[in-house]
Protein backbone atom coordinates (compact mmCIF):
# COMPACT_ATOMS: atom_id res chain seq x y z
CA UNK A 1 0.00 0.00 0.00
CA UNK A 2 1.37 3.37 -0.93
CA UNK A 3 1.31 6.15 1.60
CA UNK A 4 0.28 9.57 0.39
CA UNK A 5 3.00 12.09 -0.17
CA UNK A 6 3.50 13.88 3.15
CA UNK A 7 3.09 17.61 3.36
CA UNK A 8 6.63 17.74 4.81
CA UNK A 9 6.13 21.11 6.40
CA UNK A 10 5.46 22.84 3.09
CA UNK A 11 2.22 24.28 1.84
CA UNK A 12 2.50 22.48 -1.47
CA UNK A 13 1.42 19.01 -2.48
CA UNK A 14 3.43 16.55 -4.53
CA UNK A 15 0.60 16.20 -7.01
CA UNK A 16 2.56 13.99 -9.37
CA UNK A 17 3.02 11.47 -6.58
CA UNK A 18 -0.56 11.84 -5.37
CA UNK A 19 -1.87 11.12 -8.88
CA UNK A 20 -0.14 7.74 -8.83
CA UNK A 21 -2.34 6.78 -5.86
CA UNK A 22 -5.48 7.19 -8.00
CA UNK A 23 -5.62 4.33 -10.53
CA UNK A 24 -8.42 5.94 -12.57
CA UNK A 25 -6.24 8.93 -13.38
CA UNK A 26 -4.04 6.66 -15.50
CA UNK A 27 -7.03 5.98 -17.73
CA UNK A 28 -7.38 7.45 -21.19
CA UNK A 29 -10.69 8.56 -22.69
CA UNK A 30 -10.95 9.04 -26.47
CA UNK A 31 -7.19 8.44 -26.55
CA UNK A 32 -6.47 11.33 -24.22
CA UNK A 33 -5.35 11.72 -20.60
CA UNK A 34 -8.41 11.77 -18.36
CA UNK A 35 -8.98 15.27 -16.99
CA UNK A 36 -11.36 14.82 -14.09
CA UNK A 37 -12.87 18.16 -13.07
CA UNK A 38 -16.06 16.97 -11.38
CA UNK A 39 -14.92 16.31 -7.82
CA UNK A 40 -17.65 18.56 -6.44
CA UNK A 41 -20.07 15.91 -7.68
CA UNK A 42 -17.93 13.02 -6.43
CA UNK A 43 -14.22 12.51 -5.89
CA UNK A 44 -12.00 9.73 -7.19
CA UNK A 45 -10.61 7.07 -4.82
CA UNK A 46 -6.98 6.46 -3.83
CA UNK A 47 -5.50 2.96 -3.55
CA UNK A 48 -5.45 2.90 0.29
CA UNK A 49 -9.26 3.34 0.31
CA UNK A 50 -9.83 0.74 -2.39
CA UNK A 51 -7.46 -1.69 -0.65
CA UNK A 52 -8.89 -1.18 2.85
CA UNK A 53 -12.36 -2.11 1.61
CA UNK A 54 -11.02 -5.06 -0.33
CA UNK A 55 -9.10 -6.23 2.75
CA UNK A 56 -12.28 -6.22 4.82
CA UNK A 57 -14.15 -8.17 2.16
CA UNK A 58 -11.30 -10.67 1.82
CA UNK A 59 -10.16 -11.09 5.41
CA UNK A 60 -12.66 -10.12 8.10
CA UNK A 61 -16.07 -9.54 6.59
CA UNK A 62 -18.92 -10.30 9.01
CA UNK A 63 -21.95 -8.34 10.14
CA UNK A 64 -21.23 -5.85 12.91
CA UNK A 65 -22.69 -5.83 16.43
CA UNK A 66 -24.12 -9.32 16.01
CA UNK A 67 -21.63 -12.17 16.11
CA UNK A 68 -19.35 -13.20 18.95
CA UNK A 69 -16.91 -14.94 16.66
CA UNK A 70 -13.49 -13.55 15.83
CA UNK A 71 -14.09 -11.98 12.42
CA UNK A 72 -17.34 -10.38 13.64
CA UNK A 73 -15.42 -8.83 16.50
CA UNK A 74 -12.82 -7.60 14.03
CA UNK A 75 -15.36 -6.02 11.69
CA UNK A 76 -17.22 -4.42 14.61
CA UNK A 77 -13.99 -3.01 16.02
CA UNK A 78 -12.98 -1.66 12.61
CA UNK A 79 -16.41 -0.07 12.09
CA UNK A 80 -16.44 1.62 15.49
CA UNK A 81 -12.81 2.74 15.05
CA UNK A 82 -13.85 4.27 11.73
CA UNK A 83 -16.62 6.18 13.51
CA UNK A 84 -14.08 7.68 15.91
CA UNK A 85 -11.73 8.55 13.02
CA UNK A 86 -14.55 10.43 11.29
CA UNK A 87 -15.53 12.16 14.54
CA UNK A 88 -11.96 13.41 15.04
CA UNK A 89 -11.85 14.58 11.41
CA UNK A 90 -14.60 17.12 12.19
CA UNK A 91 -13.14 18.09 15.54
CA UNK A 92 -15.16 15.90 17.90
CA UNK A 93 -13.61 13.57 20.46
CA UNK A 94 -16.88 11.69 20.97
CA UNK A 95 -17.67 8.90 18.51
CA UNK A 96 -21.26 8.85 19.79
CA UNK A 97 -21.76 12.13 17.97
CA UNK A 98 -21.32 10.50 14.54
CA UNK A 99 -24.46 8.89 13.14
CA UNK A 100 -23.67 6.86 10.04
CA UNK A 101 -26.14 7.51 7.24
CA UNK A 102 -26.09 7.06 3.47
CA UNK A 103 -25.00 10.59 2.62
CA UNK A 104 -25.37 14.24 3.63
CA UNK A 105 -28.87 14.28 2.14
CA UNK A 106 -29.98 11.55 4.52
CA UNK A 107 -28.26 13.33 7.42
CA UNK A 108 -30.33 16.46 6.78
CA UNK A 109 -33.49 14.42 6.37
CA UNK A 110 -32.74 12.70 9.68
CA UNK A 111 -32.73 16.09 11.41
CA UNK A 112 -35.89 17.14 9.57
CA UNK A 113 -37.76 13.94 10.46
CA UNK A 114 -36.47 13.38 13.97
CA UNK A 115 -35.53 16.67 15.62
CA UNK A 116 -37.73 19.04 13.61
CA UNK A 117 -40.91 16.97 13.62
CA UNK A 118 -40.56 16.42 17.37
CA UNK A 119 -39.93 20.08 18.10
CA UNK A 120 -41.39 22.36 15.43
CA UNK A 121 -44.94 23.28 14.50
CA UNK A 122 -47.13 26.17 13.38
CA UNK A 123 -45.60 29.50 14.43
CA UNK A 124 -42.04 28.18 14.15
CA UNK A 125 -39.67 29.13 11.36
CA UNK A 126 -36.70 27.56 9.60
CA UNK A 127 -34.20 29.82 7.81
CA UNK A 128 -32.33 28.58 4.73
CA UNK A 129 -30.18 30.39 2.19
CA UNK A 130 -30.82 30.84 -1.51
CA UNK A 131 -27.53 29.13 -2.33
CA UNK A 132 -28.49 25.78 -0.78
CA UNK A 133 -28.39 22.46 -2.58
CA UNK A 134 -31.86 20.90 -2.95
CA UNK A 135 -30.83 18.53 -0.14
CA UNK A 136 -30.95 21.46 2.26
CA UNK A 137 -34.13 22.94 0.76
CA UNK A 138 -36.64 20.22 -0.01
CA UNK A 139 -36.61 18.49 3.44
CA UNK A 140 -37.54 21.88 4.96
CA UNK A 141 -40.19 22.52 2.31
CA UNK A 142 -41.67 19.10 3.12
CA UNK A 143 -41.61 19.96 6.82
CA UNK A 144 -43.22 23.34 6.13
CA UNK A 145 -46.04 21.74 4.15
CA UNK A 146 -46.64 19.00 6.68
CA UNK A 147 -46.29 20.93 9.92
CA UNK A 148 -47.16 24.50 8.97
CA UNK A 149 -43.61 25.63 9.71
CA UNK A 150 -42.60 28.90 8.05
CA UNK A 151 -39.67 28.78 5.62
CA UNK A 152 -37.56 31.94 5.38
CA UNK A 153 -34.82 32.67 2.85
CA UNK A 154 -31.46 34.36 3.26
CA UNK A 155 -30.68 36.02 -0.09
CA UNK A 156 -27.49 35.97 -2.15
CA UNK A 157 -25.71 39.27 -2.91
CA UNK A 158 -24.90 40.44 -6.43
CA UNK A 159 -21.29 39.36 -5.89
CA UNK A 160 -22.56 35.87 -5.05
CA UNK A 161 -22.05 35.83 -1.31
CA UNK A 162 -24.50 35.20 1.48
CA UNK A 163 -26.45 38.38 2.24
CA UNK A 164 -26.45 38.55 6.03
CA UNK A 165 -27.87 42.09 6.22
CA UNK A 166 -31.29 40.75 7.20
CA UNK A 167 -29.98 37.83 9.24
CA UNK A 168 -31.14 39.05 12.63
CA UNK A 169 -34.61 39.82 11.29
CA UNK A 170 -34.85 36.43 9.56
CA UNK A 171 -33.80 34.62 12.73
CA UNK A 172 -36.35 36.43 14.90
CA UNK A 173 -38.60 33.64 16.17
CA UNK A 174 -36.77 31.02 14.09
CA UNK A 175 -35.86 27.60 15.50
CA UNK A 176 -33.25 26.53 12.96
CA UNK A 177 -30.77 28.07 10.54
CA UNK A 178 -29.82 25.56 7.82
CA UNK A 179 -26.91 26.75 5.70
CA UNK A 180 -24.08 25.44 3.56
CA UNK A 181 -20.45 25.97 4.51
CA UNK A 182 -19.52 26.07 0.81
CA UNK A 183 -21.78 26.52 -2.19
CA UNK A 184 -21.63 23.64 -4.67
CA UNK A 185 -22.30 26.10 -7.51
CA UNK A 186 -20.56 29.34 -6.55
CA UNK A 187 -17.79 27.90 -4.42
CA UNK A 188 -18.64 30.64 -1.94
CA UNK A 189 -17.40 29.89 1.58
CA UNK A 190 -19.76 30.94 4.35
CA UNK A 191 -18.19 31.84 7.70
CA UNK A 192 -20.08 29.54 10.02
CA UNK A 193 -19.16 30.87 13.46
CA UNK A 194 -20.88 34.29 13.09
CA UNK A 195 -23.94 32.54 11.68
CA UNK A 196 -23.98 30.10 14.61
CA UNK A 197 -23.61 32.97 17.08
CA UNK A 198 -26.50 34.83 15.47
CA UNK A 199 -28.68 31.71 15.45
CA UNK A 200 -27.94 30.91 19.08
CA UNK A 201 -28.55 34.52 20.12
CA UNK A 202 -32.01 34.18 18.56
CA UNK A 203 -32.63 30.89 20.36
CA UNK A 204 -32.26 28.84 17.17
CA UNK A 205 -30.01 25.90 16.34
CA UNK A 206 -27.74 25.77 13.31
CA UNK A 207 -27.42 22.94 10.80
CA UNK A 208 -24.38 23.11 8.53
CA UNK A 209 -24.28 21.37 5.17
CA UNK A 210 -20.55 20.60 5.08
CA UNK A 211 -20.75 18.29 2.08
CA UNK A 212 -18.70 20.61 -0.16
CA UNK A 213 -16.41 22.08 2.49
CA UNK A 214 -15.35 18.96 4.42
CA UNK A 215 -13.18 17.57 1.57
CA UNK A 216 -11.34 20.86 1.07
CA UNK A 217 -11.05 22.90 4.27
CA UNK A 218 -10.55 21.80 7.87
CA UNK A 219 -13.82 21.21 9.77
CA UNK A 220 -14.06 22.01 13.47
CA UNK A 221 -17.56 21.60 14.86
CA UNK A 222 -16.43 23.09 18.19
CA UNK A 223 -14.92 26.22 16.62
CA UNK A 224 -18.07 26.53 14.53
CA UNK A 225 -20.24 26.03 17.64
CA UNK A 226 -22.51 24.02 15.36
CA UNK A 227 -25.46 21.88 16.41
CA UNK A 228 -25.86 19.63 13.35
CA UNK A 229 -23.32 19.01 10.57
CA UNK A 230 -24.01 16.88 7.50
CA UNK A 231 -21.33 15.47 5.18
CA UNK A 232 -20.67 12.64 2.74
CA UNK A 233 -17.73 10.26 2.30
CA UNK A 234 -17.77 10.07 -1.48
CA UNK A 235 -16.80 13.70 -2.03
CA UNK A 236 -13.73 13.32 0.23
CA UNK A 237 -11.99 10.30 -1.36
CA UNK A 238 -14.23 7.77 0.41
CA UNK A 239 -16.79 5.39 -1.07
CA UNK A 240 -20.42 6.04 -1.96
CA UNK A 241 -23.23 4.92 0.31
CA UNK A 242 -21.96 6.42 3.53
CA UNK A 243 -22.04 9.83 5.14
CA UNK A 244 -22.58 11.19 8.59
CA UNK A 245 -24.66 13.42 10.73
CA UNK A 246 -22.55 14.96 13.44
CA UNK A 247 -24.68 16.40 16.25
CA UNK A 248 -24.06 17.38 19.85
CA UNK A 249 -24.56 14.29 21.98
CA UNK A 250 -27.27 15.84 24.15
CA UNK A 251 -29.29 16.75 21.06
CA UNK A 252 -29.06 13.18 19.78
CA UNK A 253 -30.02 11.83 23.22
CA UNK A 254 -33.23 13.87 23.19
CA UNK A 255 -34.22 13.09 19.61
CA UNK A 256 -36.64 10.29 18.76
CA UNK A 257 -35.48 7.50 16.41
CA UNK A 258 -35.71 8.17 12.68
CA UNK A 259 -36.17 4.71 11.15
CA UNK A 260 -37.17 1.57 12.97
CA UNK A 261 -35.58 -1.85 12.64
CA UNK A 262 -32.68 -3.94 13.84
CA UNK A 263 -29.65 -2.36 15.52
CA UNK A 264 -31.60 0.73 16.65
CA UNK A 265 -33.37 -1.08 19.53
CA UNK A 266 -32.37 -2.15 23.02
CA UNK A 267 -35.49 -4.24 23.53
CA UNK A 268 -38.59 -5.16 21.57
CA UNK A 269 -41.68 -6.52 23.27
CA UNK A 270 -45.21 -7.23 22.10
CA UNK A 271 -46.29 -3.94 23.61
CA UNK A 272 -43.48 -1.77 22.28
CA UNK A 273 -39.74 -1.17 22.03
CA UNK A 274 -36.91 0.60 23.82
CA UNK A 275 -34.48 2.42 21.55
CA UNK A 276 -30.77 1.71 21.59
CA UNK A 277 -28.21 4.23 22.81
CA UNK A 278 -26.82 7.04 20.69
CA UNK A 279 -25.68 6.81 17.91
CA UNK A 280 -27.03 3.31 17.13
CA UNK A 281 -30.54 4.56 17.94
CA UNK A 282 -30.44 6.18 14.49
CA UNK A 283 -28.83 3.32 12.60
CA UNK A 284 -31.61 0.87 11.77
CA UNK A 285 -30.50 -2.15 9.77
CA UNK A 286 -27.05 -3.33 8.79
CA UNK A 287 -24.90 -0.23 8.32
CA UNK A 288 -22.51 0.36 5.42
CA UNK A 289 -19.60 -0.73 7.59
CA UNK A 290 -17.23 -1.74 4.79
CA UNK A 291 -17.76 1.73 3.37
CA UNK A 292 -17.17 3.25 6.82
CA UNK A 293 -13.85 1.41 6.97
CA UNK A 294 -12.96 2.80 3.53
CA UNK A 295 -14.03 6.26 4.67
CA UNK A 296 -11.71 6.14 7.68
CA UNK A 297 -8.85 5.28 5.31
CA UNK A 298 -9.79 8.34 3.22
CA UNK A 299 -9.64 10.48 6.37
CA UNK A 300 -6.17 9.10 7.14
CA UNK A 301 -5.09 9.88 3.58
CA UNK A 302 -6.30 13.49 3.93
CA UNK A 303 -4.79 13.81 7.40
CA UNK A 304 -1.41 12.65 6.13
CA UNK A 305 -1.41 15.26 3.38
CA UNK A 306 -2.93 17.84 5.69
CA UNK A 307 -6.10 19.69 4.70
CA UNK A 308 -4.25 22.98 5.13
CA UNK A 309 -1.86 21.93 2.35
CA UNK A 310 -4.79 20.67 0.27
CA UNK A 311 -6.53 24.01 0.67
CA UNK A 312 -3.37 25.94 -0.27
CA UNK A 313 -2.94 23.81 -3.39
CA UNK A 314 -6.56 24.32 -4.43
CA UNK A 315 -6.42 28.07 -3.84
CA UNK A 316 -3.35 28.35 -6.09
CA UNK A 317 -4.93 26.12 -8.76
CA UNK A 318 -8.24 28.00 -8.62
CA UNK A 319 -6.45 31.34 -9.00
CA UNK A 320 -4.42 29.91 -11.90
CA UNK A 321 -7.59 28.63 -13.62
CA UNK A 322 -9.57 31.84 -13.14
CA UNK A 323 -6.69 33.86 -14.58
CA UNK A 324 -6.20 31.46 -17.50
CA UNK A 325 -9.91 31.55 -18.36
CA UNK A 326 -10.02 35.32 -18.25
CA UNK A 327 -6.79 35.72 -20.23
CA UNK A 328 -7.98 33.36 -22.97
CA UNK A 329 -11.67 34.23 -23.24
CA UNK A 330 -12.13 37.64 -21.61
CA UNK A 331 -15.76 38.70 -21.34
CA UNK A 332 -17.00 35.80 -23.46
CA UNK A 333 -16.84 33.67 -20.34
CA UNK A 334 -18.80 34.56 -17.20
CA UNK A 335 -17.66 33.05 -13.93
CA UNK A 336 -20.13 32.83 -11.03
CA UNK A 337 -18.94 33.13 -7.46
CA UNK A 338 -16.31 35.27 -5.73
CA UNK A 339 -13.08 36.02 -7.63
CA UNK A 340 -11.12 36.16 -4.36
CA UNK A 341 -9.84 32.65 -3.75
CA UNK A 342 -9.82 33.27 0.01
CA UNK A 343 -13.61 33.48 -0.14
CA UNK A 344 -14.25 30.52 -2.40
CA UNK A 345 -13.55 26.87 -2.93
CA UNK A 346 -12.38 25.21 -6.13
CA UNK A 347 -15.72 24.74 -7.90
CA UNK A 348 -15.85 27.15 -10.84
CA UNK A 349 -19.25 27.60 -12.49
CA UNK A 350 -19.34 29.45 -15.76
CA UNK A 351 -21.29 30.38 -18.85
CA UNK A 352 -19.58 30.59 -22.22
CA UNK A 353 -21.31 33.15 -24.41
CA UNK A 354 -24.66 31.67 -25.46
CA UNK A 355 -23.41 28.12 -25.72
CA UNK A 356 -25.52 25.86 -23.57
CA UNK A 357 -23.76 24.06 -20.73
CA UNK A 358 -24.66 20.64 -22.15
CA UNK A 359 -23.10 21.49 -25.49
CA UNK A 360 -19.97 22.74 -23.72
CA UNK A 361 -19.81 19.55 -21.70
CA UNK A 362 -20.24 17.42 -24.85
CA UNK A 363 -17.35 19.09 -26.66
CA UNK A 364 -15.18 18.99 -23.52
CA UNK A 365 -15.74 15.24 -23.30
CA UNK A 366 -14.03 14.85 -26.67
CA UNK A 367 -10.96 16.26 -24.96
CA UNK A 368 -11.49 13.80 -22.05
CA UNK A 369 -12.33 16.79 -19.86
CA UNK A 370 -15.09 15.88 -17.36
CA UNK A 371 -17.18 18.81 -16.11
CA UNK A 372 -20.68 18.99 -14.73
CA UNK A 373 -23.42 20.74 -16.69
CA UNK A 374 -26.88 21.66 -15.50
CA UNK A 375 -28.61 23.25 -12.52
CA UNK A 376 -26.41 21.44 -9.97
CA UNK A 377 -29.44 20.60 -7.78
CA UNK A 378 -29.65 24.26 -6.82
CA UNK A 379 -32.57 25.62 -8.84
CA UNK A 380 -33.47 28.46 -6.45
CA UNK A 381 -29.89 29.73 -6.86
CA UNK A 382 -29.98 29.30 -10.65
CA UNK A 383 -33.16 31.40 -10.73
CA UNK A 384 -31.43 34.01 -8.59
CA UNK A 385 -28.51 34.04 -11.04
CA UNK A 386 -30.97 34.20 -13.95
CA UNK A 387 -29.49 31.23 -15.80
CA UNK A 388 -31.06 27.84 -16.54
CA UNK A 389 -27.78 25.94 -16.40
CA UNK A 390 -24.04 26.44 -16.00
CA UNK A 391 -20.95 24.38 -16.62
CA UNK A 392 -18.91 23.63 -13.52
CA UNK A 393 -15.27 22.61 -13.34
CA UNK A 394 -14.23 21.55 -9.85
CA UNK A 395 -10.71 20.79 -8.71
CA UNK A 396 -9.28 18.59 -6.00
CA UNK A 397 -5.94 17.55 -4.60
CA UNK A 398 -5.10 15.35 -7.61
CA UNK A 399 -5.62 18.10 -10.20
CA UNK A 400 -2.79 20.19 -11.56
CA UNK A 401 -2.13 23.07 -13.92
CA UNK A 402 -2.08 20.65 -16.87
CA UNK A 403 -5.75 19.90 -16.06
CA UNK A 404 -6.55 23.61 -16.02
CA UNK A 405 -4.73 24.06 -19.35
CA UNK A 406 -6.69 21.14 -20.82
CA UNK A 407 -9.93 22.83 -19.73
CA UNK A 408 -8.93 26.07 -21.45
CA UNK A 409 -7.90 24.25 -24.64
CA UNK A 410 -11.12 22.23 -24.72
CA UNK A 411 -13.17 25.40 -24.25
CA UNK A 412 -11.30 26.97 -27.16
CA UNK A 413 -12.36 23.95 -29.21
CA UNK A 414 -15.97 24.47 -28.16
CA UNK A 415 -15.71 28.12 -29.13
CA UNK A 416 -14.42 27.16 -32.56
CA UNK A 417 -17.09 24.48 -32.98
CA UNK A 418 -20.07 26.59 -32.11
CA UNK A 419 -18.74 29.91 -33.49
CA UNK A 420 -22.00 31.76 -33.25
CA UNK B 1 -15.47 7.03 -30.68
CA UNK B 2 -18.46 8.79 -32.22
CA UNK B 3 -17.47 11.97 -33.96
CA UNK B 4 -18.81 15.31 -32.76
CA UNK B 5 -19.73 16.06 -36.35
CA UNK B 6 -22.20 13.14 -36.19
CA UNK B 7 -24.02 14.98 -33.43
CA UNK B 8 -23.65 18.58 -34.47
CA UNK B 9 -24.46 18.39 -38.19
CA UNK B 10 -24.31 21.69 -40.01
CA UNK B 11 -28.08 21.82 -40.51
CA UNK B 12 -28.59 21.31 -36.76
CA UNK B 13 -26.25 24.15 -35.91
CA UNK B 14 -28.02 26.26 -38.52
CA UNK B 15 -31.41 25.68 -36.85
CA UNK B 16 -29.84 26.35 -33.45
CA UNK B 17 -28.33 29.66 -34.56
CA UNK B 18 -31.41 30.73 -36.51
CA UNK B 19 -34.46 28.92 -35.14
CA UNK B 20 -37.50 28.86 -37.42
CA UNK B 21 -40.99 29.84 -36.33
CA UNK B 22 -39.87 31.38 -33.07
CA UNK B 23 -42.59 33.37 -31.30
CA UNK B 24 -46.11 33.05 -29.97
CA UNK B 25 -49.67 32.71 -31.28
CA UNK B 26 -52.82 34.07 -29.63
CA UNK B 27 -54.42 31.50 -27.30
CA UNK B 28 -57.15 30.64 -28.20
CA UNK B 29 -57.60 29.84 -31.03
CA UNK B 30 -54.05 28.40 -30.82
CA UNK B 31 -53.23 25.69 -28.30
CA UNK B 32 -50.22 26.21 -26.00
CA UNK B 33 -48.24 23.29 -24.58
CA UNK B 34 -45.02 23.11 -22.56
CA UNK B 35 -42.46 20.36 -22.18
CA UNK B 36 -39.66 20.09 -19.63
CA UNK B 37 -36.66 17.92 -19.09
CA UNK B 38 -36.25 18.17 -15.31
CA UNK B 39 -32.78 16.62 -15.42
CA UNK B 40 -31.16 19.29 -17.52
CA UNK B 41 -33.69 22.12 -17.33
CA UNK B 42 -34.46 22.21 -21.05
CA UNK B 43 -37.88 23.61 -21.86
CA UNK B 44 -39.99 23.75 -24.99
CA UNK B 45 -43.10 25.83 -25.57
CA UNK B 46 -45.29 25.12 -28.60
CA UNK B 47 -48.19 27.13 -30.00
CA UNK B 48 -50.29 25.02 -32.35
CA UNK B 49 -52.95 26.54 -34.57
CA UNK B 50 -54.99 23.52 -35.60
CA UNK B 51 -57.97 23.96 -37.85
CA UNK B 52 -59.97 21.38 -39.75
CA UNK B 53 -57.48 18.61 -38.98
CA UNK B 54 -54.50 20.61 -40.22
CA UNK B 55 -51.63 22.30 -38.38
CA UNK B 56 -52.16 25.73 -39.96
CA UNK B 57 -49.43 27.45 -37.99
CA UNK B 58 -46.88 26.74 -35.30
CA UNK B 59 -44.64 28.89 -33.11
CA UNK B 60 -41.93 27.75 -30.75
CA UNK B 61 -40.28 29.07 -27.60
CA UNK B 62 -38.25 27.86 -24.64
CA UNK B 63 -34.58 27.39 -24.00
CA UNK B 64 -32.05 24.63 -23.83
CA UNK B 65 -29.11 23.00 -25.55
CA UNK B 66 -28.45 23.12 -29.28
CA UNK B 67 -29.92 19.67 -29.86
CA UNK B 68 -33.22 20.38 -28.08
CA UNK B 69 -33.62 23.80 -29.68
CA UNK B 70 -32.61 22.67 -33.17
CA UNK B 71 -34.91 19.66 -32.93
CA UNK B 72 -37.78 21.96 -31.96
CA UNK B 73 -37.05 24.31 -34.85
CA UNK B 74 -36.76 21.47 -37.37
CA UNK B 75 -39.96 19.94 -36.04
CA UNK B 76 -41.86 23.20 -36.44
CA UNK B 77 -40.77 23.46 -40.07
CA UNK B 78 -41.69 19.83 -40.69
CA UNK B 79 -45.24 19.94 -39.32
CA UNK B 80 -46.37 23.35 -40.48
CA UNK B 81 -49.16 22.91 -43.02
CA UNK B 82 -49.38 19.16 -42.46
CA UNK B 83 -52.50 17.34 -41.39
CA UNK B 84 -52.70 16.23 -37.77
CA UNK B 85 -52.44 12.61 -38.94
CA UNK B 86 -49.27 13.40 -40.90
CA UNK B 87 -47.83 15.18 -37.87
CA UNK B 88 -48.58 12.14 -35.69
CA UNK B 89 -46.87 9.89 -38.21
CA UNK B 90 -43.83 12.13 -38.08
CA UNK B 91 -43.77 11.87 -34.28
CA UNK B 92 -43.83 8.07 -34.57
CA UNK B 93 -41.18 8.05 -37.29
CA UNK B 94 -38.95 10.35 -35.24
CA UNK B 95 -39.39 8.17 -32.16
CA UNK B 96 -38.37 5.17 -34.23
CA UNK B 97 -35.34 7.04 -35.56
CA UNK B 98 -34.27 7.80 -31.99
CA UNK B 99 -34.58 4.16 -30.96
CA UNK B 100 -32.53 2.71 -33.80
CA UNK B 101 -29.65 0.80 -32.31
CA UNK B 102 -26.24 2.17 -33.08
CA UNK B 103 -25.13 -1.05 -34.76
CA UNK B 104 -27.94 -0.65 -37.26
CA UNK B 105 -27.04 2.97 -37.77
CA UNK B 106 -23.50 2.04 -38.69
CA UNK B 107 -24.76 -0.41 -41.29
CA UNK B 108 -25.53 0.49 -44.88
CA UNK B 109 -29.28 0.46 -44.32
CA UNK B 110 -30.50 2.31 -41.29
CA UNK B 111 -34.03 2.61 -42.58
CA UNK B 112 -35.45 -0.69 -41.39
CA UNK B 113 -33.31 -0.95 -38.32
CA UNK B 114 -36.02 0.23 -35.96
CA UNK B 115 -36.40 -1.72 -32.76
CA UNK B 116 -37.87 -1.03 -29.40
CA UNK B 117 -40.37 1.34 -30.95
CA UNK B 118 -44.06 1.36 -30.26
CA UNK B 119 -44.75 2.94 -33.60
CA UNK B 120 -47.57 0.91 -35.17
CA UNK B 121 -46.48 -0.60 -38.42
CA UNK B 122 -42.93 0.65 -38.14
CA UNK B 123 -41.61 -2.82 -38.88
CA UNK B 124 -43.89 -3.50 -41.79
CA UNK B 125 -43.60 0.00 -43.19
CA UNK B 126 -39.89 0.72 -43.54
CA UNK B 127 -40.80 3.52 -45.92
CA UNK B 128 -42.09 5.43 -42.91
CA UNK B 129 -38.52 5.90 -41.78
CA UNK B 130 -36.79 6.82 -45.02
CA UNK B 131 -35.05 10.07 -45.70
CA UNK B 132 -37.90 11.09 -47.95
CA UNK B 133 -40.34 11.09 -45.07
CA UNK B 134 -38.18 12.73 -42.44
CA UNK B 135 -36.15 14.88 -44.79
CA UNK B 136 -33.88 17.28 -42.93
CA UNK B 137 -34.80 15.59 -39.67
CA UNK B 138 -32.53 12.70 -40.63
CA UNK B 139 -29.67 15.02 -39.67
CA UNK B 140 -30.62 14.26 -36.07
CA UNK B 141 -30.00 10.52 -36.50
CA UNK B 142 -26.44 10.89 -35.19
CA UNK B 143 -27.88 11.78 -31.78
CA UNK B 144 -28.46 8.09 -31.02
CA UNK B 145 -24.70 7.62 -30.89
CA UNK B 146 -24.77 9.90 -27.83
CA UNK B 147 -27.41 8.17 -25.67
CA UNK B 148 -27.62 10.84 -22.98
CA UNK B 149 -28.59 13.39 -25.64
CA UNK B 150 -31.56 11.43 -27.08
CA UNK B 151 -33.91 13.04 -24.56
CA UNK B 152 -32.77 16.46 -25.81
CA UNK B 153 -33.86 15.58 -29.35
CA UNK B 154 -37.18 13.93 -28.41
CA UNK B 155 -38.40 16.58 -25.95
CA UNK B 156 -40.12 18.74 -28.57
CA UNK B 157 -41.69 15.73 -30.28
CA UNK B 158 -43.18 14.36 -27.10
CA UNK B 159 -44.42 17.86 -26.32
CA UNK B 160 -46.00 17.98 -29.79
CA UNK B 161 -47.73 14.63 -29.21
CA UNK B 162 -49.10 15.95 -25.92
CA UNK B 163 -50.26 19.14 -27.66
CA UNK B 164 -52.01 17.23 -30.44
CA UNK B 165 -53.72 15.01 -27.87
CA UNK B 166 -54.87 17.98 -25.80
CA UNK B 167 -56.08 19.87 -28.88
CA UNK B 168 -58.04 16.81 -30.02
CA UNK B 169 -59.59 16.44 -26.57
CA UNK B 170 -60.84 19.98 -26.98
Amino acid sequence: MSAPAPAAGTASLDVERIRRDFPILAREVHGRRLVYLDSAASSQKPLPVIEAMERCHREYYANVHRGVYTIAEESTAAFEAARLTVARFVGSADAREIVCVRNATEAINLVAYSWARANLGPGDAVVVSEMEHHANVVPWQMLAEERGVELRWLPVTDDHRLDTAGLEHALDGARLLAVTAMSNVLGTINEIRPLADAAHAAGALILVDACQSAPHVPTDVTAWDADFVAFSAHKMLGPTGIGALWARAELLEAMPPFMGGGEMIRDVRLDGFTPNEVPWKFEAGTPAFVEAIGWAEAVRYLDTLGLTAVRAHEKALTAYTLEALEARFGTKLTVYGPRDVEARGSAISFLFEDIHAHDISQVLDQGAVCVRAGHHCAKPLMRRLGVPATSRASFYLYNDEADADALVDALAEAERFFAL
Amino acid sequence: MPDLEDLYREIILDHYRAPRNRGELPVPPAHRVEGFNPLCGDEVVLYLDIDDGTVRDVRIGGQGCSISQASTSMMSAAIKGRTVEEARKLVRAFDALMSIHESHLDGADGADGADGTDAPGAGSEPDALTDTRLGDLMALRGVVKFPVRIKCATLSWHTLRQGLDEAAAG
